[in-house]
């Protein structure tokens, strides 16, 4: 009963936080509301009683990503002087282009069956026994190559950042 | 579920924050006492006997001091981001067990307030959302010296949390739990996690200092010559905040220091002359608080003994010695744990 209260409290909170993102003026405001609609959607890994996850999910994107990116725009200082203006033409066709991404949406959506469960949910997955079991055990390999592919973005990120390759 | 078990976690709760409050706030007058010692002077001994009433004098004086903020700076993120520090140093305590537990009237109280099974990411979380106080807070400044303040000290917090993260997944590998009152429970007697990882816990040690910005790490809020830190334009107790909320840090830091590697609240050979239960969790909570008090004793210690890193050789410390370092303790601690398989893979 509490949960599903909750449950809806907590989207209200998601969704309102996900529009101050795109509305704020101020960019460090967007990236702040972008936070705490992260902090929302913890709350609903939570209540999905997968702990393990709500925790990493604060610790990865609040504390780390989002930090990061409240650096480089803080350091930029952008402010309504240096933003580039935008002319009407390129407004209007960037309406008309998500009406119609919109429209693409909602009418696949109508069509689609509704989705039949194929394995029963286990509401202790997210438990970090399990996560680790499956992570660890069940899908070893993928889990592996994706360490790679951050491996080498990585290694990228460094050679961009180097002035000089010698 | 019922009102009796949420007023008793209510209560817990109140007393936790009501202690912490306490301990930072004696914190402030400890420091100075510590500094006269060991710099052979007196230290505050005007306000009450012994100048025990000095912390009291400091908050009037806080509270009364004029307010001022600055007229173009962002006005709600100004207010909101000192409290902010304060709300995240105050939030670590709860997964913190301050003891076994007490059999009241044939109920059980455990003086811990939630063992979360993800005990030390909560913890490890709550630590990487203090950095948003600072930032936050040098930024609405609109002052290039707080956000060059700002940026050095989440720089720095951040640097460290990787090594204090890699150390921390050393000890969770030791100890196969995530509980912080498993932790604490495993270490009974001599069991002290500090002799199984004995580099891990320096690390550790080395980033509490680094993440509670305390010398030899206290480039973010340094006085004169880098002007000040993140909080050069706040006054009152705006800066009181900021200020309370590194005192609060430094007590959980102690006390996440003394139960992850020093024992929590067990102390070797107690169970010979104590018997009852409720006698020892009591003792418990005393072992507890006197591990902190030397921890606390410990980082005002340091802080007149050693001087100030320069930002480069805190760089260097963090990134090319802190992180290779716990990677190496991390893969011993991998090998040791996996030696009976290395062995029969390489020998059978």
């Amino acid at each position: 009963m509490i949960t599903t209260y909750l449950f809806y409290f907590l989207s209200f909170l998601a969704i309102m936080f996900a529009l101050m993102v795109v509305l704020s003026k101020n960019p460090v405001h967007s990236v702040l509301y972008l936070v705490l609609a992260f902090f929302t959607i913890a709350g609903h890994y939570v209540l999905l009683n997968a702990q393990f996850l709500a925790a990493v999910h604060v610790i990865v994107y609040a504390g780390a990503i989002m930090v990061l990116f409240l650096f480089v725009i803080m350091l930029l200082n952008l402010n309504k002087e240096t933003e580039p203006h935008k002319s009407v033409w390129l407004k209007a066709s960037a309406a008309v282009a998500s009406g119609l991404l919109l429209v693409v949406l909602v009418g696949s959506l109508k069509g689609a069956e509704t989705i039949v469960q194929v394995n029963a949910f286990n509401p202790n997955i997210g438990l970090i026994e399990n996560l680790g079991q499956t992570l660890f055990h069940d899908f070893l390999l993928p889990f592996e190559v994706s360490s790679i592919l951050l491996l080498a973005a990585m290694v990228g990120a460094v050679m961009l950042g180097k002035r000089s390759i010698k | 579920m019922t009102l009796g078990y949420l007023i008793y976690k209510l209560i817990l709760v109140i007393i936790v924050f009501a202690v912490t409050l306490l301990i930072a706030m004696y914190s402030t007058y400890a420091e100075r006492k510590v500094a006269g010692f060991l710099q052979d002077r007196l230290g505050p001994n005007r306000a009450g006997p012994f100048g025990i009433l000095q912390p009291v004098a400091d908050a009037v004086k806080l509270f009364m001091k004029e307010e001022m903020i600055p007229s173009v700076s962002n006005k709600t993120l100004f207010i909101i981001a000192p409290g902010l520090s304060l709300l995240t140093a105050c939030m670590t305590g709860v997964v913190i067990p301050w003891g076994t537990s007490l059999n009241l009237f044939g109920e059980n109280y455990s003086l811990q307030v939630t063992d979360l099974n993800i005990g030390i990411l909560y913890l490890f979380g709550v630590v990487s959302i203090g950095v948003y106080g600072i930032m936050i807070g040098g930024w609405a400044s609109n002052n290039k010296y707080s956000l060059l303040g700002a940026v050095r000290a989440s720089s720095q917090m951040i640097s460290y949390e990787v090594a204090m993260g890699l150390s921390i997944i050393a000890l969770i590998i030791t100890t196969g739990t995530l509980s912080v009152g498993q932790i604490a429970a495993q270490q009974s007697g001599w069991h002290w996690n500090i002799l199984v990882q004995p580099l891990g816990a320096l690390i550790f040690i080395v980033c509490a200092f680094a993440e509670t910005n305390r010398a030899p790490f206290d480039l973010p809020e340094c006085e004169q010559e880098l002007v000040g830190g993140y909080h050069t334009e706040y006054s009152s107790m705006k800066m009181g905040f900021y200020l309370f909320a590194e005192y609060i840090n430094m007590f959980i830091s102690s006390a996440v220091i003394s139960t992850f590697y020093f024992g929590g609240y067990n102390m070797p050979f107690i169970g010979r002359f104590i018997q009852s239960p409720n006698l020892l969790a009591i003792c418990g909570v005393v072992f507890l608080f006197a591990k902190i008090f030397f921890g606390i004793f410990f980082f005002m210690w340091v802080r007149w003994t050693i001087p100030r890193f320069r930002y480069d050789q805190l760089m260097n410390l963090g990134w090319k010695m802190l992180i290779p370092l716990s990677i190496l303790n991390l893969v011993l601690t991998c090998t040791w744990m996996m030696r009976h398989e290395i062995f029969n893979a390489l020998f059978k």
